[in-house]
């Protein structure tokens, strides 16, 4: 992160939910939306603001899989290998999925994304798509890269 | 001309975006509805009540001069599919638009909440247990001794949650239900708010979900006025399916991390912040509206023994016909797999069949008996869970299934209690072994004058053994049902398909097996 423009933003984004019930979640999906990550600086900023120990905020961020304390410089294509795509032969697409993107796109298992009538199925940087064939992964990883 | 396309995530997910936009582009006026749940027809276009599925945007021309007719299905309601189902629960699906007001009032919406005004807190209580409905998440608990409890729990503050964070793969009825019909959703919170005295409520959505996050937001703002002085919060996870057992969630809304609380207390009496609160699922809590505009009685005379009402249940996984079906309790598992969802996509022999998510049993079909309901599938050692029925055919490995219902514990545990956190890790290993034919160089180079095979033998025998008392230390000992339910599906694939297990085969695949339970 950059400062000090980034901790403007940063107090911006723990600001918008600090008075809300239970607000953490919501601050830490607002930072990791603005930048990508939750690090240090913003964990100890956090924690200041919500009155909690640094060590209580890293707990909560290390807790979910969604959090991240560094930021994920490459485009993230999120497959689901939860039992019903698996049914529908998603393990089978992984070796070509993974040699096409390479170093460029990152591969992340997600554990359903409520498609299970129309896997296997994929969220491409937020994008959402289903009926996965070799090709068509193939296709969308390159279309991020 | 009004063109009818669905913006249900898995209409999206099949390209029901580039159809509507050559549509509009041909000059046609779109409506984006919610989904029938035909998702194999997804994209399903709907002109005057016609459906034509699954299309893609090069079929608009046919569609529209009327050459479509391979892709035709008739009129969609007199579809089998639709016409063979009791939508209570999904009534509006495929009907409505999900954000519009206009809608939602004209096809009976705020009835049930304008007649618990209309009685008082007392009477819809009384409706809500009278209506015999349990909750749709999984447990099972009937939903009115719930309701009563937190009503009765005196306090200065009580709270609704809504549990959305369906993370069992094979289910996405929930989903369907937020992004399809939200305000059914909110009018269900609404009535349990003005019931318990409750003044503000969450609904935990997983952030899996960012359609269903986007079209609740929206309709809980253009709803405000009508629940008001009930207010109501979008809560986003954030990625930790141990987050969908209640007191999991309750801690990550408190913006805690989602470990699990021992019960007692029970949410009903110390929930959120301490408060009474409700905890439902969507499923649960959408049912209520129809349960106070109809009556307790239209409710219940849907069902068989003590499941009552209607049950979405989700065709998933390796089904040619998957999609979203309700129907009344009762219906057998052979007629759901085969007769309405057509047997395996691939057109395969089905092995297996995983009713109620990652925790649920793996179901052989010599089981199919087995009629939908909640008693009898507990009594056969299986889970209907949220009604998702994932298929498998005959290329699914079942060893294979075990290990990822042991990893998927491990990965998911939320690390509170023993039982969960380590006894995944070990299971996994453990299946590792009885793959590799488990310390087998070890003992074979110890005991050379062993023969092989028995040698072998032997050591997959103790690791059988140690995986199953495992699996018992794990049902029995850990807190909640990630630890406690992972069992399921893992003993159930070990005593049906042993010979994946490389164990000799049970001789007698059909009436044997089930008398011995699922």
């Amino acid at each position: 992160m950059e400062r000090p423009d980034a901790d403007l933003r940063l107090d911006a984004a723990i600001a918008r939910h600090a008075q809300e019930e239970g607000a953490l979640l919501p601050i830490l999906h607002a930072v990791q939306r603005e930048f990508g990550c939750i690090d240090e600086t913003a964990k100890r900023r956090i924690a200041a603001a919500l009155n909690l120990s640094r060590a209580e905020v890293h707990g909560v961020v290390s807790f979910y899989h969604d959090f991240r304390e560094r930021a994920e410089p490459r485009p993230v294509l999120k497959l689901c290998r939860a039992e019903a795509c698996q049914a529908r032969g998603v393990e089978a697409l992984v070796p070509a999925a993974t040699r096409a993107a390479s170093d460029r796109v990152a591969i992340e298992t997600v554990y359903c994304l409520g498609l299970c009538s129309v896997g296997p199925a994929a969220m491409a940087d937020g994008q959402i798509h289903a009926r996965l064939d070799d090709a068509r992964l193939a296709a969308l990883i390159e279309a991020m890269a | 001309m009004i063109i009818r396309i669905s913006d249900d995530a898995a209409a999206l997910a099949c390209g029901a975006d580039p159809v509507a936009a050559a549509f509009e582009k041909a000059g046609a006026t779109i409506e984006r509805v919610s989904s029938w749940g035909m998702h194999w027809l997804e994209p399903l276009v709907e002109i005057d009540g016609h459906g034509f599925g699954p299309t893609t945007a090069a079929d608009v021309p046919a569609i529209l001069q009327g050459r479509a007719d391979a892709l035709s299905i008739g009129l969609i309601a007199d579809h089998p599919f639709i016409a063979s189902q009791r939508r209570l629960t999904f009534a509006r699906a495929g009907r409505t638009r999900p954000l519009s007001l206009d809608d939602y009032a004209a096809t009976g919406g705020w009835k049930g909440l304008e007649r618990a005004h209309a009685i008082g807190a007392e009477a819809v209580l009384d409706a809500v247990t009278a209506s015999g409905l349990r909750g749709r998440g999984g447990a099972g608990f009937p939903a009115g001794i719930k309701w009563r409890t937190v009503a009765n729990t005196p306090a200065d503050r009580r709270y609704i949650v809504c549990n959305a964070d369906e993370g069992d793969s094979g289910t996405f009825a929930d989903r369907m239900l937020m992004e399809g019909d939200p305000f059914c959703l909110i009018e269900g919170m609404a009535i349990a708010a003005h019931a318990a005295g409750a003044g503000s409520g969450y609904i935990y959505v997983r952030s899996e979900y960012p359609h269903a996050i986007a079209k609740l937001t929206a309709a809980i703002e253009a709803s405000r006025a009508i629940v008001a002085p009930f207010v109501l919060h979008v809560r986003e996870g954030a990625g930790a399916y141990v987050c969908g057992e209640e007191t999991s969630l309750l801690n990550s809304v408190e913006g805690k991390r989602g470990e699990v609380r021992a019960k007692p207390p029970l949410p009903a009496i110390e929930g959120l912040f301490g408060k009474p609160t409700i905890v439902n699922n969507v499923l649960t809590l959408a049912a209520v509206p129809f349960i106070l505009a109809e009556g307790a009685t239209a409710y219940v005379d849907h069902g068989v023994g003590r499941s009552r009402g209607t049950m979405p249940i989700q065709l998933a996984g390796n089904i040619r016909h998957a999609g979203l079906y309700e129907t009344a309790f009762g219906v057998t598992l052979g007629e759901l797999v085969n007769d309405i969802g057509g047997g395996t996509a691939s057109g395969r022999p089905i092995k297996a069949v995983q009713v109620g998510g990652p925790l649920g049993a793996y179901i052989p079909p010599s089981a199919f008996h087995l009629p939908f309901d909640y008693e009898a599938f507990a009594g056969a050692d299986a889970l209907i869970g949220h009604g998702g029925i994932v298929v498998f055919d005959d290329s699914a490995d079942m060893l294979a299934q075990a290990r990822f219902a042991m990893d998927f514990c491990a990965v998911e545990s939320c690390g509170k209690c023993t039982p969960c956190r380590l006894g995944a890790v070990r299971g996994r290993e453990t299946l590792d072994r009885i793959r590799s034919g488990g310390r087998l160089a070890d003992v074979v180079e110890a005991l050379p004058q062993m023969h092989n095979a028995t040698a072998a033998g032997r050591v997959r025998a103790d690791e059988v053994a140690l995986l199953t008392d495992l699996c018992e230390t794990m049902q029995y000992g850990s807190l909640c049902a990630l630890g406690g339910f992972t069992p399921y599906p893992v003993m159930s694939a070990l005593r049906h398909w042993p010979e994946d297990f490389g164990l000799p085969a049970v001789e007698d695949a059909g009436q044997g097996r089930v008398a011995q339970g699922v």
